[in-house]
């Protein structure tokens, strides 16, 4: 399994890079330092020499990827892409463009994005599982068919709505919580209850309807029929024998998300005013602002990548017919 | 103290701090210019990791300290503007120990700087600054002390504005600014009472606005039933349409050229645009000059004639049928070249590209059919626009300007010929040049306000409607609204220091707060019973179901 893993990570730097100079591709398409400059210094009175000043305290006098001017491997080394690139792979996410330090802000707003984030995914997850259960329960009933009914409406509803539709009814009209906002230690939880209620409610009809498929195929199974042969009650057939091993998918695509959870939820938290990594992205994009968006990138890439692993180290643990090698 | 007042002028000169206005600044304080090059030198020359300059031991010869309380800026000329810069944050003092104080070495690496944690003189601290989530204003113990006005403008008493006359400021205790970054939660936060003002998005304007047969405005029944009250008034800014004067089309200083652009200037009704797509929030623009800055001429002697009829009901847009003459006279009769007989098709320079800009878009298009004139949408994103109009590549274009101060040569330097902005990098996006505006432009902006000042200016507004450099397009005006429990609020678009004079009634605003969001419960309940009474079927089922015998379910 050691080998496995250090083969994983070897492959993962290959990607890493490739991710990397596709964002700096992509940003530098639509962005030129000038246009950055600019937007930071302002839109009014920028002077020409303000900007050359701007880009070469930041390093964005340089060529973008390839410095004829230079000699050896210099051609490669004195560039943006080199020098804004090569510290992201000991985690140093450098400065933004404002100059504040990376690092540091996403330690602070990581948090905001946990306290959502790992509400929604436990709550949802056992709402999800529950839902999917009694619809696997009554098959081929009217409360099967109700609830697969239930499922496409409430997958076929847009995320805008959800939340839109969420604020008005409970913070508005009912008055039940607060329509928005966000506060430190326990006075935070009054503020997360809405975008919790409303990301479980987001993603009932998706993840039920994924996992009573999941419950179906393992109820048609063999060793179901014989658990009920055998005279088991249907209750223990279900948690006993059918949710365990449907539980193989379910664990797996969950350990998958678990590391991008600190990513933030772009929309929930631009709509709530929660000070997330999601909303860190978004300005950021905004105020074209490279280092922090490189950052997020790559910080996003690994996340991603470390999911994967952790999938492959999941399903030996959830079925032990599965070994690494 | 004045060495606090010393230093930050100093200051802006300071190479690692970008100072906006460093440029326009050097051309009046005396010595400004080279400081910034000492400075320089300066900072190269300090040890690696070391970015502390004391700035006291570099002398700047227009900024002197005459005692403990007083300084002295020399200036190259006559510059009377400068009043009014030193009324903003760029002139505030900033003492030599705040300075050594963030240098020091591992804060900036904790983002501890003077921008997060800033040091001021005013009548509030800044307690807690996190700008994503929550900034919050506490009463300075150590203000100076100022006292509330005595006098205002005419009605001011009438409406309370002057209740307070003499007491010291400031009101408020506290004053919390939180983040909210869509206006959905942010107006129904307002109408919960959580927020003291608000404006008016689009989507709530007739959720708070009713609009009179006569076009006057008032708030609705809703609106008034919570004692929600509403202020108006006209931006100390323009949102106009250039043409740019080196395009070999619209551009030039010929009478065809003025002509043409005079046409399309009646063709592009924007008081049908103001109606359309503001609500009718803006008033249509005679000049460059908006309400509120001297210079500004109300009613008919301020009318562009160029563009309007003066009639005894107000002044009205001319016929389409001038402007369809003038077009002809220009050499495009009906739209088309008179020489090619090609038709006439312009170009307009737009970022707005989203799908709500294509009404506007369409709008615009209309404006020039009605002359015959194809009109050729370039959307293009904001860099691309700005490295257009830096290289004078666009032909028409839409901007606007935010006052900087309340001197009408914050507006016209926008036409001013050296502000160039392909030949200069300057204001001028139009890149206007006309010999007599500039002349009289440079005699102007050293004058005090008086009747000499104001018929120069005339004089080059005339000349302005005559070459039609811009279609003047709208001051937009603004609408907030206010709770019952804040007093003392009056439109001023260009203070950013007007909490001090705000007052509250924070005992009525809890108890409205209260009043106006309590819980509704009982859909809970309903809905709970709900939940039961889809659940309590399904589990008689379930039971059924586990107790029935084996036969009957093979059956």
């Amino acid at each position: 399994m050691f080998a496995y893993l250090v083969r994983r990570l070897a492959y993962a730097i290959p990607i890493l890079i490739g991710v990397n100079l596709l964002t700096f591709y992509l940003f530098f398409v639509v962005n030129s330092p000038d246009d950055m400059a600019r937007l930071h210094l302002g839109v009014k009175r920028v002077t020409p020499e303000a900007i050359e000043k701007w880009k070469t305290e930041r390093g964005y006098d340089k060529p973008l990827l390839y410095n004829a001017d230079a000699n050896a491997a210099g051609r490669l080394t004195d560039t943006i892409f080199y020098e804004k690139s090569l510290r992201l792979f000991a985690f140093d996410f450098g400065r933004s463009d404002d100059d504040r330090d990376i690092g540091r802000d996403i330690s602070q707003r990581m948090w905001p994005s946990l306290a959502i984030a790992i509400p929604v995914l436990l709550v949802g997850l056992l709402i999800e599982i529950t839902f999917a259960l009694v619809m696997a329960f009554f098959r081929g009933s009217y409360v099967d068919v109700s609830g697969v009914i239930l499922c496409v409406i409430l997958m076929s509803v847009s995320a805008m709505f959800y939340i839109i539709g969420g604020q008005f009814l409970l913070g508005k009209l009912l008055r039940l919580m607060p329509i928005s906002g966000y506060d430190t230690g326990l006075n935070a939880i009054k503020f997360l209850v809405l975008p919790v209620i409303i990301g479980v409610a987001g993603g009932i009809g998706t993840g039920s309807r994924l996992y009573r498929s999941f419950f179906l195929e393992e109820a048609g199974k063999d060793f179901v029929r014989t658990a009920r042969a055998k005279g088991l009650h249907e209750a223990r057939v279900l948690f006993r024998h059918v949710l365990r091993n449907a539980l193989v998918p379910i664990v797996t695509g969950v350990v998958a998300v678990l590391p991008l959870l600190f990513m933030g939820s772009l929309l929930l938290e631009s709509f709530f005013a929660i000070p997330g990594l999601g909303s860190y992205t978004i300005d950021a994009i905004n105020r074209q602002d490279f280092a922090i968006v490189r950052a997020m990138v790559f910080l996003g890439s690994v996340l991603y990548i470390i999911g994967l692993i952790l999938v492959d180290l999941a399903y030996t643990v959830v079925d032990p017919r599965v070994r690494l090698s | 103290v004045a060495e606090d007042y010393v230093y930050q002028i100093k200051r802006l000169a300071h190479p690692h701090l970008h100072s906006p206005i460093l440029g326009l600044m050097s051309d009046y304080i005396v010595g400004l210019g080279d400081y910034a090059k000492t400075l320089q030198a300066a900072a190269e020359s300090l040890p690696e990791g070391d970015t502390y300059l004391d700035l006291r031991d570099y002398p700047l010869e227009g900024a002197r300290v005459l005692d403990r309380y007083t300084y002295r800026i020399t200036l190259h000329g006559k510059y009377p503007q400068l009043l009014y810069w030193l009324a903003m944050p760029f002139f505030g003092p900033v003492p030599w120990e705040v300075d050594r104080f963030y240098s020091q070495p591992g804060l900036k690496q904790r983002n501890i700087t003077l921008d997060w944690y800033p040091v001021g003189t005013g009548p509030y601290m800044l307690t807690v600054n996190d700008p994503n989530r929550r900034m919050v204003l506490v009463r300075n113990p150590n203000f100076h002390g100022e006292t509330y006005p005595t006098e205002g403008a005419p009605d001011d008493r009438e409406q309370g504005l002057l209740d307070d006359a003499g007491k010291p400021l400031p009101f408020i205790d506290e004053a919390i600014f939180s983040l909210e970054k869509e206006d959905i939660p942010y107006w129904n936060k307002f109408l919960q009472g959580y927020y003291d003002t608000s404006g008016i998005s689009s989507d709530s304007f007739d959720q708070a606005i009713s609009v009179g047969a006569g076009g006057e405005v008032s708030l609705t029944e809703a609106m008034r039933k919570q004692g929600i009250g509403l202020q108006t008034a006209v931006a100390t800014s323009i949102s106009y349409t250039g043409f740019n004067m080196l395009d070999p089309v619209v551009g030039g200083y010929t009478e065809q050229a003025q002509k043409l652009r005079q046409a399309i200037a009646i063709a592009v009704d924007f008081e049908e645009y103001i109606s359309i797509f503001l609500n009718g929030r803006g008033i249509a623009a005679q000049s460059p000059i908006p309400p509120g800055i001297s210079g500004f001429v109300e009613g008919d002697a301020g009318v562009d004639t160029e563009v309007y009829d003066l009639t005894p009901e107000g002044p009205r847009r001319k016929p389409i049928e001038v402007a369809r003459r003038l077009l002809a006279e220009a050499g495009y009769p009906e739209g088309r070249d008179i020489r090619t007989g090609k038709p006439l098709v312009l170009y307009f320079d737009t970022t707005a590209t989203g799908p709500d800009d294509k009404a506007r878009l369409d709008w615009m298009h209309k404006q020039f059919a009605k002359l015959d004139i194809q009109l050729v949408i370039r959307g293009t994103d904001y860099n691309r626009f700005q490295d257009k109009m830096l290289k004078g590549a666009a032909q028409i274009y839409q901007w606007g300007w935010n006052a900087d101060y309340p001197d009408p040569e914050n507006f016209l330097f926008l036409l001013y010929g050296p502000n160039g902005k392909a030949e200069h990098g300057g204001e001028n996006a139009s890149n206007y040049r006309n010999a007599e505006f500039d002349r009289l432009f440079e005699r102007m902006k050293t004058m005090e306000n008086g009747p000499g000042r104001q018929a120069i200016i005339d004089r080059m507004v005339t000349i302005l409607h005559r070459d039609a450099p811009w279609l003047w397009g709208y001051h937009p005006k603004q609408f907030s609204l206010i709770h019952s429990w804040y007093r003392n609020y009056t439109p001023n678009l260009m203070a950013n220091n007007a909490l001090k004079y705000r007052r509250i009634d924070p005992a009525r605003r809890a108890a409205l707060q209260a009043e106006w969001n309590r819980p509704v419960l009982w859909p809970v309940i309903v809905f709970v019973v709900l939940i039961l009474m889809v659940v309590l079927p399904a589990f008689i089922g379930y039971r059924r179901r586990e107790r029935r015998p084996a036969r009957q379910s093979e059956r």
